[in-house]
């Protein structure tokens, strides 16, 4: 890590670095469209090895972007700004590589091969005209150079994987259900072995008792295979569950990041207090459901300091001022940081919510 | 009381709060399939009878494919049933019809999942608004319809109304849409408000507001709502009763707490222990699998047995050969199984206690 801390030691909290090194290292980067919007603002985390780090955010927070910018799928007019993305994968060189100062030669080597991407949408991401056979074949051939029979064998190994029988090789992706092309999306990135998957909303189309199998076999194939998940998704429910590890975005920015232990018991960022208070849950005692007032922001017309001022019930004038520099939370793990200086896991206790729940209806 | 629903002696938890004012009696709704020459018949909707009552909220929970939009679009007068009836106070109506269909959609209004699509984007929000009210409140004069507009508009809360209305639908964010949907749907003075997904399309930290909106105005214009939802935890939390749909019939009704927290069919049971428990951070996740989903084949109209037997733990011959009815559980609640005796023991007993009760008493 040394190379990295020196060069970027300021935006680097001390308290963050994990007793493992990282696989994928972020710091301070920045994704602009059209050179004035900023849609991911100076961003910094990093993955353990076997970590399922959870990236939670509402639509236009950037957590997509963020995704594709680390794999340099970004098209125009979106362009990197600044910052580097680190991977130290144990295929690659000691010390790592800078994924974002590769040619595109180097970085197709790793593509796939290190890191790989499921996407939200696999009806759009197979290709309608060809066979899940050829689809997963390519990913073999571009990376692993097998012998015939090793393929064949390779390719059964990978549906048995997820739980697909083997005679849907043969299938084109219409003849599969949404789940079974999620699944295949799943074996795809996984056929070549990678050691950092990127999950872009994975399960967010199919329903929910589908979701729940293919999370169950995500969370299975991970303690077997030991890669990283980086896992992007907009409901937060599902990472606390998920994720060993969430950092909460808003408006390009990190506001929060923490275990999910400490997100769901002592959120610190008011933002993630008042997710954590907006859904409704079937489990356990009916609770008062809160709720964010406001809108979501407009990233080209962002306010200056905090952008979660015009929807805080804490906001004073100070947060115009601040930094948005991710510090541990008081009282909690060094781990634990959040964007807000002022606010605490306390304060947000004794602040009662602004918007009334809807929950006066219930038959109780 | 609808007549399918007393014979089965259930009464809707949402009937306490007044009187009914739509019902669905045994609706059914099939469409035709080609596969080249084979046809096949897919019954999207069977037998499904429910009633929506003034001040009130019902739920309609099932996953994508389970007909429940299909039974929102019948009753909105959208789609016309292949079976069964709508009636309004207690008449029969057909909304489908010429004549009847204006009449009908002013006492019956819908709000529709996606508000990006469902408004015209060369329109501005005065124009989608004035139309219902002067179609429905039959209001003359610019004053009169200005007047009534900005109150509309501040009704769903986007304020200042006049700005608002000057805008067009790519100026608003995906929940202030949804809002001048509400309000559009409110234009027409109705008393019953079909929302079909309303908020799914939205961010999570608006969902909310937009419930809350919805509850508001349930209470304030005195609406029976149905609320079609795949989000079993939020009918928790908005509707008075829910009813549970799979493959176009339903499996289970009762009111919400109760349906949510002691669910009695199989295919509930699985839905509430898919749903995400934030509680159980960083823990495992639960095994709730159940066999392939064949969606489209399960609603065949050749299908017999229970339509969820393929998937279910608990199916035995008698679930694959006859399909069950809706069995009375208790006072307020029904499900369609075999084999509740297995599912759902405790709650039997209970009511089996209930009933003794009464007896002596």
């Amino acid at each position: 890590m040394s190379a990295v801390n020196t060069a970027e030691s300021e935006s680097m909290p001390s308290a963050e670095a994990t007793q493992q090194e990282a696989v994928l290292e972020v710091r301070d980067l920045s994704v602009v469209y059209d050179l004035d919007t900023k849609a991911v603002d100076h961003v910094d985390f990093e993955l353990a090895p076997g970590e399922t780090l959870g990236l939670a955010g509402e639509s236009g927070s950037g957590k997509s972007t963020l995704a594709l910018g680390l794999c340099r799928l970004l098209r125009p007019p979106a362009v990197i700004t600044s910052g580097s993305v680190i991977y130290r994968g144990s295929r690659v060189a000691p010390g790592g590589v800078d994924l974002l100062e590769l040619s595109s030669r180097e970085l197709r080597k790793l593509r796939w091969r290190e890191i790989s991407i499921v996407f939200q949408s696999a009806m759009n991401a197979l290709n309608p005209v060809l066979r899940i056979r050829d689809q997963l074949g390519d990913v073999l051939d571009a990376h692993l150079h097998l012998r015939r029979g090793e393929r064949h064998d390779r390719l059964n190994t990978l549906l048995d994987l997820v739980g697909i029988p083997r005679e849907r090789l043969r299938s084109y992706p219409h003849e599969l259900s949404g789940g079974m092309r999620q699944r295949v999306m799943i074996a795809m990135a996984l056929a070549a072995d990678p050691e950092v998957v990127i999950m872009d909303e994975p399960t967010t189309a199919l329903d929910v008792v589908v979701q729940r199998e293919i999370l169950g076999q995500i969370v299975e194939l991970q303690n077997r295979l030991n890669f990283a998940i980086l896992f992007i998704t907009h409901d937060l429910s599902l990472l606390l569950e998920t994720a060993d590890r969430i950092a909460v975005m808003y408006a390009g920015k990190l506001v929060e990041v923490g275990s999910a232990e400490q997100i769901h018991n002592r959120p610190a960022h008011p933002y993630t207090q008042g997710l954590l208070g907006s859904f409704p849950s079937v489990h356990g005692a009916r609770k008062e459901l809160a709720g964010i007032p406001g809108t979501p922001p407009d990233l080209r017309s962002l306010p200056p300091g905090c952008p979660f001022v015009p929807r805080c019930n804490h906001a004073t004038e100070k947060c115009r001022g601040i930094d948005m520099r991710m510090n541990p939370v008081p009282g909690s793990d060094p781990s634990h940081l959040s964007a807000c200086p002022f606010v605490t896991f306390e304060m947000a206790k004794a602040n009662t919510p602004k918007v009334k729940a809807a929950t006066s209806n219930g038959p109780t | 009381m609808s007549e399918q629903l007393a014979s089965a002696g259930v009464i809707s938890a949402a009937a306490a709060r007044g009187p009914l004012v739509l019902e669905a009696r045994s609706l059914g709704k099939d469409f035709k399939l080609s596969h080249g020459w084979h046809r096949d018949i897919l019954s999207a909707v069977r037998g499904v009878s429910l009633g929506l009552y003034q001040s009130a909220v019902v739920a309609l929970v099932g996953e994508s494919g389970s007909g429940k939009s299909t039974v929102s679009r019948m009753l909105a007068g959208q789609e016309r049933p292949t079976t069964g009836e709508i009636a309004l106070d207690g008449e029969t109506v057909q909304p489908w019809t010429h004549g009847q269909f204006r009449p009908y959609k002013s006492n019956v209004q819908m709000i529709f999942q996606d508000p990006f699509a469902s408004l015209n984007s060369v329109h501005k929000v005065r124009y989608a608004l004035a139309r219902p009210v002067r179609l429905h409140q039959h209001l003359k004069g610019h004053n009169a319809i200005e007047a009534e507009l900005e109150r509309l508009v501040e009704r769903v809360r986007l304020t200042p109304a006049q700005q608002f209305l000057a805008k067009y639908p790519h100026e608003l964010s995906g929940g202030q849409r949804q809002r001048v949907a509400i309000a559009r749907a409110l234009a027409a003075q109705p008393r019953v408000l079909l929302a079909d997904e309303p908020v799914s399309m939205l961010d999570v930290s608006i969902r909310l507001e937009v419930l809350d909106l919805l509850d508001e105005l349930r209470s304030q214009f005195q609406l029976a709502v149905l609320y079609v939802t795949h989000d079993i935890a939020s009918a928790r939390y908005f509707a008075d009763d829910t009813l549970v749909m799979y493959a176009g019939e339903i499996v289970e009704r009762g009111p919400s707490e109760d349906v949510t927290q002691q669910p009695a069919h199989p295919y509930t049971q699985l839905l509430v222990a898919s749903a995400p428990d934030p509680d159980n951070f960083a823990g495992e996740i639960r095994p709730a699998s159940s066999g392939e989903v064949r969606r489209a084949g399960s609603a065949l109209s050749t299908t017999v047995g229970c339509r969820f037997a393929p998937r279910c733990p608990l199916a035995e011959d008698r679930c694959r050969a006859q399909a069950p009815p809706l069995l009375q559980v208790s006072a307020q609640r029904a499900a369609a199984c075999w084999r509740l005796d297995v599912a759902a023991p405790d709650l039997l007993h209970r009511t089996q206690e209930e009933r003794e009760e009464a007896i002596k008493t």
